[in-house]
C-alpha cells in the first residue's frame, strides 16, 4: 500500500497511525507490516538529504528507557527520534532508579507523570513492555524484551530482504543459531511467516525452544538442510557464556557443526543474502568470509534499521492524523 | 444448645450416607443424621431443596503466612478466607518466617489460630532445621504440640538420603512425608510450562520430567522406609503415572491436586492477558494433556484430593516482571466453585466423589479429624450451594491477597454455610439460607 505525499511531513507519506503501542510483531497484521516498510523507504530518504531532520515529531517527547545494556539499538532508535524532531531523553540500566530498589512500574509511573509520548523499552525481562503499556498511557516501543521479541529488527530485516527481493512471500529463510535465548529469532518467526515466507530455524537441539514448530517454522539441526536453495541465511550470535551451560561443548565444536563457511553457502540460492543481527563473533557462528563476502548485507541492515525505527515512531504518533504531529 | 438441618441431601461417603436427611447438632458434636428427626427442643435450620450438607471440608496445603509475613495474609484473614470457601480446617505449610521447625513457632499458629476461632488449624513441622536441607528439625517435639506432617515445601527436601532420614524417622512418629517435587537442576530459573508458550513469549521453561523425578524419588524411598509419602500439588501426567505405578506396587503413596491445575493450562500465560503474573505458580500451569490427565485421575480414584496451595501475595510483589514475581495464587475461596464446575457439572466426578476430595480423603491423609457426619464427632459441616452461580470477585474476597487469575469469572456452585465446632462460621444469604 503507497500512501501519498504531502509538504507538511516534510516529503514522507501520509499514512494512518498504528494504534496503541508496538509490543511485538505478534500483534501486528500483515497490512500494518507492509505499511510500515513502506513508510520506511520514505523515511530512508530522509537520511540521503545534507539536512537530515523532517519535522514529524516536533514536540514529542519520547524517552529511551534501557535497562540492559544496547550500542547499535540505542543508537539506531536516537537517530530516528533526532531525524524526527523529537524531544529526546536516555536513561541507562545503571542510571536509573531501579538500581535503588524502584520496581519498573514505579519508574514508569514517575516517568509518565512527565508526560512523554513514547517510550523505547529495553529490558532483559520477557514481558516488561507489556507490564509498561499496562502502566503508562505513553506509546510503549519494545526495543527488546528478553527473550521475548525485538519487533523492530524483525522489520529492519524484513526492509532490507524485500529490497533485495522485492518480496517475502515464497522466500525460503534459514535462521542459524542460539535459537533458545534468541528475541531477534521469535519477532522473525513472526513477521515472515505472516508475510508467507517459508521460514527453517537451525541449531543445536540443545539451543532450540521447545515446541518451537508449533508457531509455523520447520526446525532441523542439520544446517545443510536448512542452507539448502535458502534465499536468506540469518545467523544469530553465539553467547560465549553458553558453554558454561552445557549446551554445546566448545566454541570451535560449534563452528565445525553449524558454522555459516563459504562451503555450506554453495548450498543456498545463487542470490542468497547473508544477514546477521549483530554483534557478530567472527569464527563461531559465521566465517569471516562469509561475513565479508559478496552476499552480505549486515551492514546495510545496521544502516536500514534507523529509516525503520523512523517509521514506526512517527506511525505510532499518529502519522498525520494527529495535527500537532506535522 | 441443639440445631436441627432439616432438608437438603446430605452426603457423607465415610458413613456410606446420601439422601435426603436430617442432621442433628448437639452442642458442638454431631448427635444424629436420620429421616424426618424429632425438633425436641432444637432451633430448626430449614435447608432448601438442592443445597448437600456434607462433612466439613479439608484443605491440607495452605500457606498463612504468619508469623513473618503478615503484609500477604494472617491467621485470621486466612481462616476467615477458609471458612468463606467452606473449608471447616486448614492444614498450613512451614515456609513462615521463621520457619515453623520448633515448638515455638507451633504454638503461635495455633494461639493465633484459637483467637481467630474459625477454621481449625493444623500445622505442618518442617522436614530440616530453617527448612535449609542439613539437620532434621526436631520432629517428634513438632508432633507433640501439634504438626500433622513434615515438608519443607517451597523447595523439595535436599537431598534424597535426608529424605529417606526424615521418613524412617517420622515414621515411628506416624507423620507424612508431604513433598514438593521438583529436580533442582532441571527447574534452573524457569518460571512456566516449558512448551509452546514458553517458547512464544520467551520464558524460562519446566518440563513436566522436573517434577516427576522427584515423585518418583519420593516413592522410592517410600518403598525403601516403608513410609507415608504424600505428593503435594501434583501437575504432570508422568507424575500421576508414578503414583499409579507405587500405588499397584503396594507402596504407601498419596497425591493431591490444585483446582488451578485441574482447571487452566499453559495458554492462561497467553491470554486473555499476556504476561498476567497470578498465571505464574510452582508447579505452573501445564499443558491440555496434563490438565486431562489430572482430571482423568481425580475421576478414577488415583488421585487422593483436592488442596488449593492458598498463596497470598501482596499486590506490589506481583507487580512486577514476570520472571521477578513470586510463585503462586489464593485459592481458598474458589475451590469449590471450581471443583463444582469444572469437575463435577461437567461430568467428570460425582457430587459425593467431590465429597471424598474435599473432605473425606484430606482427613485420612493427615489422619485429623474430621470428613464425617458420625454420630458424636466434632459437628463440622459444609453446606454446599451445587447449582448457586457464583462470580468470582477478588475484591470481595476475606483472604488479604487479590492474586488469583479467576477474578470476573462465572461458575455454577458455591458454598451456602461453613459450621465449625456446631457454630455458623460463614453463611452465604445468596444461596437462600438462614442459620
Amino acid at each position: 500500500m503507497s500512501a501519498p505525499v504531502t509538504p507538511e511531513t516534510g516529503g514522507v507519506p501520509v499514512a494512518v497511525g498504528l494504534r496503541g503501542n508496538l509490543l511485538g510483531i505478534a500483534d501486528l497484521e500483515p497490512a500494518e507490516i507492509s505499511l510500515i516498510l513502506d513508510t520506511a523507504e520514505a523515511m530512508r530518504e530522509v537520511g540521503l538529504r545534507p539536512i537530515k531532520k523532517v519535522p514529524a515529531l516536533r514536540g514529542k517527547t519520547v524517552v529511551n528507557l534501557f535497562f540492559e545494556p544496547s550500542t547499535r539499538t540505542r543508537i539506531s532508535f536516537e537517530l530516528a527520534e533526532k531525524r524526527l524532531s523529537a524531544d529526546t531523553l536516555g536513561i541507562t540500566g545503571g542510571a536509573s532508579s531501579v538500581v535503588k530498589g524502584e520496581t519498573l512500574a514505579d519508574t514508569a509511573q514517575t516517568i509518565q507523570a512527565m508526560q512523554p509520548d513514547m517510550l523505547v523499552v529495553r529490558h532483559a525481562s520477557s514481558g516488561a513492555c507489556h507490564l509498561l503499556s499496562r502502566v503508562c498511557r505513553a506509546a510503549v516501543i519494545n526495543a527488546g524484551d528478553g527473550m521475548h521479541e525485538h519487533p523492530t529488527q524483525a522489520l529492519l530485516d524484513a526492509f532490507t530482504i524485500r529490497e533485495h527481493k522485492q518480496r517475502l512471500a515464497g522466500l525460503k529463510v534459514a535462521i542459524v543459531g542460539d535459537l533458545l535465548h534468541s528475541r531477534v529469532l521469535r519477532s522473525n518467526v513472526r513477521l515472515l511467516t505472516k508475510m508467507g515466507a517459508e521460514v527453517w530455524a537451525c541449531g543445536p537441539l540443545t539451543l532450540m525452544p521447545p515446541d518451537l514448530g508449533l508457531l509455523g517454522v520447520r526446525t532441523t539441526f542439520s544446517i545443510d538442510e536448512a542452507v539448502d536453495g535458502a534465499d536468506v541465511i540469518m545467523l544469530l550470535r553465539i553467547q560465549l557464556e553458553r558453554m558454561q551451560g552445557a549446551f554445546f561443548p566448545s566454541l570451535r565444536e560449534y563452528f565445525n557443526v553449524f558454522g555459516m563457511t563459504e562451503a555450506r553457502l554453495q548450498r543456498a540460492s545463487s542470490d542468497a543474502l547473508i544477514m546477521h543481527p549483530g554483534p557478530m563473533n567472527r569464527g563461531v557462528e559465521i566465517a569471516s568470509e562469509v561475513a565479508d563476502g559478496p552476499y552480505s548485507v549486515i551492514l546495510e541492515q545496521v544502516a536500514n534499521g534507523v529509516a525503520v525505527r523512523m517509521a514506526v515512531l512517527y506511525l505510532l504518533a499518529g502519522g498525520a492524523q494527529d495535527e500537532e504531529a506535522v | 444448645m441443639k440445631r436441627l438441618f432439616r432438608g437438603g441431601r446430605v452426603v457423607d461417603p465415610a458413613g456410606g450416607i446420601d439422601g435426603e436427611l436430617d442432621v442433628l447438632v448437639d452442642g458442638d458434636l454431631i448427635s444424629r443424621v436420620g429421616r424426618d428427626l424429632p425438633v425436641d427442643g432444637a432451633e430448626v435450620v430449614t435447608v432448601p431443596r438442592g443445597l448437600v450438607v456434607c462433612p466439613g471440608l479439608i484443605d491440607i496445603h495452605v500457606h498463612l503466612r504468619e508469623p513473618g509475613q503478615e503484609h500477604k495474609e494472617t491467621v485470621a484473614t486466612g481462616t476467615a478466607s477458609a471458612v468463606a470457601g467452606g473449608f471447616t480446617a486448614v492444614a498450613c505449610m512451614p515456609n513462615t518466617r521463621p520457619v515453623n521447625d520448633d515448638a515455638n513457632v507451633t504454638g503461635l499458629i495455633l494461639a493465633r489460630a484459637a483467637a481467630a476461632n474459625l477454621a481449625r488449624v493444623y500445622p505442618i513441622g518442617a522436614v530440616s532445621r530453617g527448612q535449609q536441607g542439613e539437620r532434621l528439625a526436631d520432629i517428634a517435639e513438632l508432633k507433640q504440640v501439634g504438626c500433622v506432617a513434615i515438608t519443607d515445601d517451597g523447595h523439595p527436601t535436599a537431598t534424597a538420603l535426608l529424605m529417606r532420614r526424615a521418613m524412617e524417622y517420622a515414621k515411628m512418629f506416624d507423620l507424612p512425608l508431604i513433598e514438593h517435587c521438583e529436580e533442582p537442576t532441571l527447574f534452573e530459573g524457569g518460571v512456566a510450562h516449558e512448551g509452546v508458550h514458553a517458547s512464544s513469549l520467551g520464558l524460562r521453561g519446566i518440563p513436566g520430567a522436573c517434577e516427576a523425578i522427584g515423585v518418583e524419588r519420593g516413592v522410592l524411598l517410600a518403598e525403601l522406609t516403608g513410609s507415608h509419602f504424600h505428593v503435594a500439588h501434583m501437575s504432570t501426567r508422568q507424575s500421576l503415572r508414578a503414583v499409579r505405578a507405587g500405588k499397584a506396587a503396594g507402596v504407601h503413596v498419596t497425591c493431591e491436586v490444585t483446582p488451578h491445575h485441574f482447571t487452566l493450562t499453559d495458554e492462561a500465560l497467553t491470554a486473555p492477558v499476556a504476561y498476567d503474573t497470578n498465571t505464574k505458580m510452582n508447579p505452573p500451569l501445564r499443558s491440555p494433556e496434563d490438565r486431562d490427565a489430572m482430571i482423568e485421575g481425580l475421576a478414577d480414584g488415583s488421585i487422593d484430593v483436592v488442596a488449593t496451595d492458598h498463596a497470598p501475595h501482596h499486590y506490589d510483589e506481583k507487580n512486577v516482571e514476570f520472571d521477578r514475581a513470586p510463585f503462586g495464587i489464593i485459592g481458598l475461596e474458589t475451590a469449590v466453585p471450581l471443583t463444582f464446575d469444572r469437575l463435577v457439572h461437567a461430568g467428570h466426578i460425582t457430587l459425593p466423589r467431590m465429597v471424598e476430595l474435599l473432605s473425606v480423603n484430606p482427613a485420612r491423609v493427615l489422619r485429623l479429624p474430621g470428613g464425617t457426619l458420625a454420630e458424636g464427632v466434632a459437628a463440622d459441616i459444609t453446606i454446599l450451594a451445587p447449582d448457586l452461580q457464583t462470580t468470582v470477585d477478588p475484591v470481595a474476597m476475606r483472604s488479604m491477597a487479590r492474586n488469583t487469575p479467576f477474578g470476573g469469572w462465572t461458575l455454577r456452585g458455591g458454598v451456602a454455610a461453613t459450621i465449625v465446632g456446631g457454630r455458623p462460621c460463614y453463611v452465604n444469604e445468596a444461596a437462600g439460607i438462614r442459620v
